[in-house]
């Protein structure tokens, strides 16, 4: 299975090229004239010379060295791998979509801002928050806008002792880096035994100089914070704000919003709960929502609707800013608003029912092999330990490896960290139940290989088109780009 | 109904599945939330619509808009109408590419991670930089990245930025800045380019980094030969934010001594779509690697010896470090990188470099026939690459308007990020425009006057 593959700069060919500009129509000036030899390159950067057919037979090659949703089943946690309608696609690349201009006239973009108008009124209706704003690039984005929302507000009332933002020890690593971005410092929550954050331990690190807490509800471990409301009573009566990530807002749609549970801000990711594809890393979207009174804070522009018109609003006196160039990841903005009307409220509750049913069903039927530290009932995914398989000679990294060779894309492995050896498995709403029997019986399969030859299970994957690869020496001497004559 | 093809457990495969778990219903499966907090009813959703009816509905939404496609457009200021080759669409169109998430287990991910390898590769060459990251969001984060890269790298906290840099990317950036405690401090204009003078003036030991853009964002090529010397006396660093298809032409970051570059990578095969997803470039000497935010493809081996590729570096990530990391950054826009490794690959150094002359050959004959024309003038006198901010005699409002009427999108309306340059417009003039549209522009503006 193993298969080598050149690079780019490998296969080149001086003079060979794949473009195909119309000649330059203008009366032309001597380059120099017009651009001093000064102001010029000394060379010509070193770019592949290839012809059009190489350049696509090299990436149709890459492609098939790739794993996407479309190649098979994915149970990534907490990244809500659900299948990417095709019809999303074409959608964002409508030429009236993709091919408009961010600095045009408002008059000359409506249907732009039509879209906008209308993504924020589904995401208002889904989340019970009472504004929007699609700035955010991608949900770490997402997280520190609002953040800077939430500092403004604290700010802009005089009150600057706040200087920490409240984290459960469960909780993605972006909202660590993200606190530390936006200049606080992080405390960090302990859960109790049913995995639950901490109410008594909430309660006594909450004082006057916290700005915030961040928390995913339903939790990384996939489980529903139950003391939601008492815990925002803690840290409302103490005068701090409650922030929402909302990776895993796939569990929850039409069942409970997280309006309704206390939240004063919440950031949804597009490319997860909405069925934009995750491109390889991005990209993403992270739409970010508050209540009414953090909306003076939220950055420029908004889109309003008056007299019939929508229009730019950029009169937010005390609006945090900007966070990103333009309007956001419009492109992808467009997916998720296909998504939504494609689905409806019913559908939608639906997607969330089903993400669950199936978390449950595959939860239970993996429970019996492995260690399933917190067994509840579950919402979008469920957490195992692969603890006694580590100890026969096989952890939770090499049962990934193995999943490989069995066609699967693992789940995410060592996270969260609260647990020793994680498996976070989530199968989102759109996997069969066939899907999810087989991937049971490779996980079963693998439970037997790691008592027969944990050894064996402990090197994989074999079928790949590269053996185990060593990221001690890729992080030790880095080789960051190719080098001519290397 | 809509969406519900997207779902295939049926009332069967659920009823099954539910007596398989000892469950009653699926409701049941949420009994652990509160009945307070329960949702009761439906969301305030418009109907669910079919296939065929939201292909329609997003059509007649979309022709409501003017755009690239049935308009002649001379729209810049970061976001550009370039030609984008066929084969580009079908490369990121290729799902095993865009359904993939982060190439976080590298034996199923070998074609992302090449990619972005090759992508950080093309990248250096063009800025003769050492190491590119995989992508920021777009050219202002990755501008105010940057610069929080040079805070970190030297440990101080004040940043000077130009003002002939895109006052978007300075949006971005004050916001940051803000957030974050940092301080930054911009640098004011002589004749369009950043005033050395006032530079040499304001720098001192607490100044990170100095941040200039190149093209300007009036798109005049500033002279950096010197800068270099006089900020790294400073023992500060060097940040500059370029249009990567400059770089077929111009002097490179490198070469005028630069240490961090930055940049928008739209014009390198990506569609406008009102101003994202776009490409955040974010490139700097060896030296800075540790500091710089986000994913980074090395080269390694696999267990028999065979070349791979995997994400490197991470203990300067989130997922790792957590609150000490160097950004929150996790998801970028490794797609679009995949698009502009697909363009830079297809168009080659001869390509890019033609693109460039192009640019600038167009630019220069629309520059000289516009601001032939009574009542228009030049803003700064210069060198321009691909875009040029022209005095109009009448407000860019309205010229827009009567250039709306023959399809063009006009230039944009810079007045308002420059209170001193009232009736300016900024006009881009890529390889893509002819000599009969440049006419028609020039034809349709001497109307104005």
């Amino acid at each position: 299975m193993r298969k080598p593959k050149d690079l780019l700069f490998e296969i080149s060919r001086p003079g060979r090229r794949g473009y195909s500009l119309s000649d330059c129509d203008v009366p032309e000036k001597s380059l120099d004239s017009i651009l001093p030899l000064a102001l010029q390159r000394s060379e010509f950067p070193c770019l592949p010379e290839l012809s059009e057919g190489e350049v696509i037979r090299h990436y149709t090659e890459l492609s098939t060295r790739n794993y996407g949703v479309d190649t098979g089943f994915y149970p990534l946690g907490s990244c809500t791998m659900k299948y990417n309608p095709k019809v999303n696609e074409e959608a964002a690349a409508i030429p009236g979509f993709a091919s408009l201009h961010p600095c045009q006239p408002e008059n000359t973009a409506e249907g732009g801002l039509e879209l906008l108008y209308g993504l924020e009124q589904a995401l208002k209706a889904i989340t019970g928050m009472d504004r929007f704003t699609l700035q955010p690039a991608a949900g770490a984005h997402g997280e520190l806008t609002g953040l800077m929302i939430i500092q403004a507000y604290h700010r802009n009332r005089g009150d600057i002792k706040r200087n920490k933002v409240l984290i459960p020890l469960s909780a993605h690593g972006t909202n660590p880096a993200t606190v530390s971005m936006a200049g606080y410092e992080v405390v960090q929550v302990p859960c109790d035994e049913r995995g639950l954050v901490d109410l008594e331990a909430l309660k006594e690190v909450v004082d006057g100089t916290v700005a915030a807490l961040m928390l995913t509800n339903p939790s990384t471990l996939g489980l529903f914070e139950e003391d939601i409301s008492a815990m925002a009573g803690v840290v409302h009566e103490a005068g701090g704000l409650l922030y929402y990530d909302g990776a895993n807002m796939n569990a929850i749609m039409g069942y409970t919003r997280p309006g309704d549970m206390g939240f004063d801000v919440v950031h949804l990711n597009m490319h997860k709960t909405f069925s934009t594809p995750h491109g390889g890393g991005g990209p993403g979207s992270g739409p970010v929502g508050v209540k009414q009174r953090l909306v003076p804070y939220l950055p420029v522009p908004l889109v309003d609707k008056k007299n019939g018109q929508y229009c730019f609003n950029y009169d937010l006196p005390e609006s945090i800013g900007k966070v990103h160039s333009f309007y956001g990841n419009f492109g992808v903005l467009v997916k998720a608003y296909t998504y939504i009307k494609m689905m409806g409220a019913e559908g939608l509750k639906q997607a969330s029912g089903d993400a669950v049913l199936n978390a449950n069903y595959l939860m239970h039927k993996l429970k019996r092999r492995y260690q399933l530290p917190y067994d509840r009932v579950c919402k979008h995914e469920f957490v195992l330990s692969a603890r006694a398989e580590k100890k026969k000679g096989a952890g939770a990294g090499d049962i990934a490896k193995a999943l490989l060779d069995r066609g699967f894309h693992p789940p995410t492995v060592y996270f969260p960290l609260i647990l020793e050896e994680a498996l976070m498995i989530e199968p989102t709403e759109t996997e069969t139940r066939e899907t999810l029997d087989k991937f049971a019986t490779a996980m079963v399969a693998i439970a037997d290989d790691i008592d027969n030859d944990p050894e064996k299970v402990a090197h994989g994957p074999y079928k790949t088109v590269v053996g185990r690869l060593d990221e001690v020496r890729a992080a030790r001497s880095p080789v960051l780009c190719w080098k001519k004559n290397e | 109904m809509g969406g519900k093809h997207y779902l295939p457990l049926t009332e069967e495969d659920r009823n099954e599945m539910l007596s398989v778990i000892g469950a009653g219903s699926v409701d049941d499966l949420f009994a652990d939330i509160p009945a307070d907090l329960r949702f009761k009813g439906n969301l305030e959703l418009e109907p669910a619509m079919s296939e065929l009816e939201v292909l329609k509905h997003l059509q007649q939404m979309a022709d409501k808009n003017r755009h690239f496609q049935n308009c002649i457009s001379f729209m810049g200021a970061g976001i550009y109408d370039h030609y984008i080759p066929s084969l580009v669409s079908h490369v990121t169109g290729r799902s095993e590419f865009y359904t993939a998430y982060t190439p976080y287990q590298p034996e199923v991910s070998q074609g992302t991670l090449q990619t972005i390898f090759e992508y950080q590769t093309m990248i250096c060459q063009l800025t003769g930089m050492d190491v590119a990251n995989a992508s920021m969001y777009d050219g202002g984060t990755a501008l105010t990245e940057g610069a929080i890269m040079g805070c970190g790298a030297t440990r101080r906290s004040r940043v000077l930025v130009s003002r002939s840099v895109s006052p978007f990317y300075r949006a971005v950036m004050r916001n940051y800045f803000n957030s974050r405690g940092l301080i930054m401090d911009e640098i004011p204009l002589r004749d369009g380019c950043t005033d050395r003078e006032a530079l040499l003036n304001m720098i001192d030991e607490n100044v990170a980094a100095v941040a200039l853009q190149q093209p300007n964002f009036f798109g005049m090529v500033e002279n950096m030969n010197g800068l270099a010397n006089i900020i790294h006396e400073r023992k500060a660093l060097f940040l500059v934010s370029v249009d990567p298809i400059s770089l077929g032409l111009l002097q490179t970051p490198a070469e005028y001594g630069a240490d961090i570059v930055a940049g928008e990578g739209q014009c390198l095969g990506i569609p406008a779509s009102f101003g994202g997803p776009a490409l955040g470039i974010l490139a700097a000497r060896e030296k800075y690697v540790r500091q710089m935010p986000g994913r980074i493809a090395g080269e390694t081996v696999d267990s028999e010896g065979n070349r791979g590729f995997a994400l490197t570096l991470q203990t300067r990530e989130q997922h790792i470090r957590r609150e000490k990391a160097a950004s929150n950054i996790c998801s970028n826009e490794a797609l679009l990188a995949l698009a502009a490794s697909v363009y830079l690959s297809a168009m080659g150094p001869q390509g890019v470099r033609e693109v460039a002359e192009q640019c600038l050959q167009k630019t220069s004959y629309a520059r000289e026939k516009i601001t032939a024309i009574n009542g228009f003038e030049l803003v700064f006198p210069g060198i321009y690459f691909k875009e040029f901010a022209v005095k109009l005699p009448v407000s860019p409002e309205d010229a827009n308007l009567h250039l709306l009427k023959k399809n063009i999108l006009g230039g944009v309306d810079i007045s308002q990020f420059y209170p001193e340059l009232d009736q300016t417009m900024l006009f881009a003039v890529t390889e893509k425009r002819t000599r009969e549209e440049i006419d028609i522009l020039v034809g349709e503006l001497e109307e104005l006057k």
